[in-house]
């Protein structure tokens, strides 16, 4: 079974991940075999487990105080631009390329 | 022309009331500088983990009992991923398997008529309460094409309320809303102003025939108010209607209230369904609550949430309230839902009630129809009141000793109201507004008017 052209298109615009190739193409192809092991596993009537810690890995709440922030500077440190203390972004989510023009890309490696 | 069916659900986004953040230590707080309120988790640096803070589960927990909710005692951590500049992680951790309550209601009123004098009580099925980030906040710089994020709401606490489309139109919504946003407060659990976003409110909207099945429903985003959440979802079902009826098809989109307009517009960014790629949360494990039965022998206690301790601490809810109100001094129902209505009114009314001999059932006439028309008009919260219980009780023990008619305590109300610090007692005398009590004196005033205008009064007499 492989993976369409489509479904490769509609993973690409969600995870932003580049596929690029055919070998690119093969490894997915690849990856989700060795997933797929998994559905060997009769898992009828078997709850999903959470953690292989099970009962031992309880969640730690925390007391509501403020321990954190106040770091502005340190923060925008990491910032390729800022106005004033904002981060800036491109206006709104910028589309990737449309399916057809990635169609010929993958078909022409 | 066949009768249509509007459905109207909806999804509310309420703040936590906290003092940190879900996930992180950092402060909850509105309007701060910007980016000042943001801890290296919250703007998602390598390396960082979530702690869930013990005062946002709570807040949830008290929420989902007011709601009638079962709390579920095990529940998951989920990630949404999306792209936005506003979401550094790239997703938000949400419940989105088994959220911490389910199953609940929600019941409020409506006035059949504009009087306010017949009140009908409806319910709409709450179907979950879940736990989840709020995202930071865009800034969209149009002019220079470009976006400025300020991320000190990013990893806020919310509570996601999700309502059953048992709504049919905006004046429903609006009711139960207000509600939901009443309970809030009382609970504490949020402030739930819509001005400040601490409650947001999305509507699910579609209409069909009778007996056909459900139509395609719109999502409609950006009301800021209780008001415009009515505005918009009558909107949207008449604009369905007329698309329909014109032959045309509804989109499943998301659609965004334009306040100015009045309508509903494409929202761009949102087109075509999205593939959220749920995943359980791997650094946090299941939520786990207990109640007396299960607690726990030798677990330190902060670490354990105790449904039914919470239980047996809730505050009165409204609904309570009211019957109360009505119970205790024999108003309308009506009247309760004004009462509580406003903010510290019905505080104001039972101190009133305590300082006067005046029957309450009375005295309520004079702070709904009087008092708080004379807020109203002035843009004045009963806390502003240049009139305080004392005053007002002062001026109704007069009307009730018949110092007073009750057209002079009108009078005196008004003076009053000019907040000059004068007493009801001192702007009687000085307007002379006391009634006479002397039945000689009446007597001679009448004789005297008779006898000033015998014409009228021969004529009167023949009829």
């Amino acid at each position: 079974q492989k993976v369409s052209v489509e479904v490769l298109a509609h993973l690409e615009h969600l995870a932003l991940v580049d596929f690029r190739d055919a070998e690119g193409v093969e490894r997915l192809q690849k990856a989700i075999q060795f997933a797929d092991q998994l559905h060997e596993v009769n898992t009828v009537g078997v709850e999903p487990m959470d953690s292989v810690l099970e009962d031992r890995w309880c969640l730690y709440l925390r007391e509501d105080d403020v321990t954190e922030g106040n770091c502005t500077k340190e923060l925008l440190e990491n910032a390729r631009e800022k106005v004033e203390e904002y981060f800036v972004a491109p206006p709104g989510n910028i589309p990737l390329p449309k399916l057809e023009e990635q169609e010929a890309f993958l078909q022409g490696s | 022309l066949a009768p249509w069916i509007p459905v109207v659900g909806l999804e509310i986004h309420a703040q936590i009331s906290s003092n940190s953040k879900l996930f992180s230590g950092s402060q909850v707080q509105f309007a701060a500088p910007p980016n000042s309120l943001v801890s290296f988790f919250d703007a998602s640096l390598p390396g960082t983990l979530p702690v869930l803070n013990r005062r946002c589960v709570e807040a949830a927990v008290m929420t989902g009992l007011a709601l009638n909710c079962s709390i579920n005692k095990k529940s998951l951590f989920d990630r949404k991923h999306y792209f936005y500049a506003d979401l550094p992680a790239g997703y938000q951790i949400t419940q989105q398997r088994v959220p911490i309550a389910v199953n609940g209601s929600l019941s409020y009123s409506l006035c059949i008529d504009s009087k306010m004098s017949q009140m009908v009580t409806k319910t709409v099925r709450i179907k979950q309460i879940q736990l989840e980030q709020d995202s930071g906040k865009s800034l969209h710089d149009d002019t220079r094409c470009q976006t400025l994020v300020d991320l000190n709401r990013a990893g806020v606490g919310l509570m996601e309320v999700v309502m059953e489309p048992d709504m049919c139109c905006g004046e429903e919504a609006a009711a139960a809303v207000r509600e939901l946003q009443l309970i809030l407060q009382t609970l504490g659990s949020s402030q739930a102003v819509m001005a400040e976003g601490q409650l947001r409110v999305d509507a699910n909207v579609s209409v069909h025939h009778p007996g056909e099945p459900y139509g395609v429903r719109t999502e409609v985003k950006n009301i800021n108010s209780i008001r415009f959440l009515a505005k918009a979802v009558d909107y949207e079902i008449q604009r369905q209607i007329e698309e329909l009826e014109n032959g045309g098809t509804i989109l499943n989109e998301t659609r965004a209230f334009d306040s100015k307009l009045g309508c509903t517009v494409p929202m761009r960014d949102k087109e075509g369904k999205q593939d959220y790629r749920f995943m359980p949360e791997p650094n946090l494990p299941p939520l786990i609550l207990y109640d007396a039965k299960s607690l726990p022998a030798n677990m330190n206690h902060q670490q354990v949430i105790n449904i039914d301790w919470i239980h047996e601490r809730l505050p009165d809810l409204p609904s309570v309230k009211r019957e109360k109100l009505v119970e205790q001094y024999g108003i309308l129902p009506e009247h309760s839902f004004t009462l509580l209505n406003e903010d510290g009114l019905a505080e104001f009314f039972e101190s009133v009630v305590k300082q006067t001999q005046m029957k309450p059932k009375k005295v309520i006439g004079w702070i709904l129809k009087d008092l708080l028309s004379y807020l109203k008009q002035h843009s004045l919260t009963v806390k502003e009141s240049p009139v305080s219980s004392f005053l007002l009780a002062d001026l109704l023990n007069l009307l009730e000793k018949k110092e007073i008619s009750s057209t002079a305590a009108k009078q005196v109300l008004a003076e009053l109201w000019k907040g000059e610090g004068k007493t009801p007692l001192e702007i009687v005398k000085r307007q002379k507004l006391e009634l006479l009590q002397d039945q000689k004196e009446l007597e001679q005033i009448c004789q005297a008017v008779i006898d000033g205008q015998e014409n009228e009064v021969i004529m009167m007499v023949l009829g």
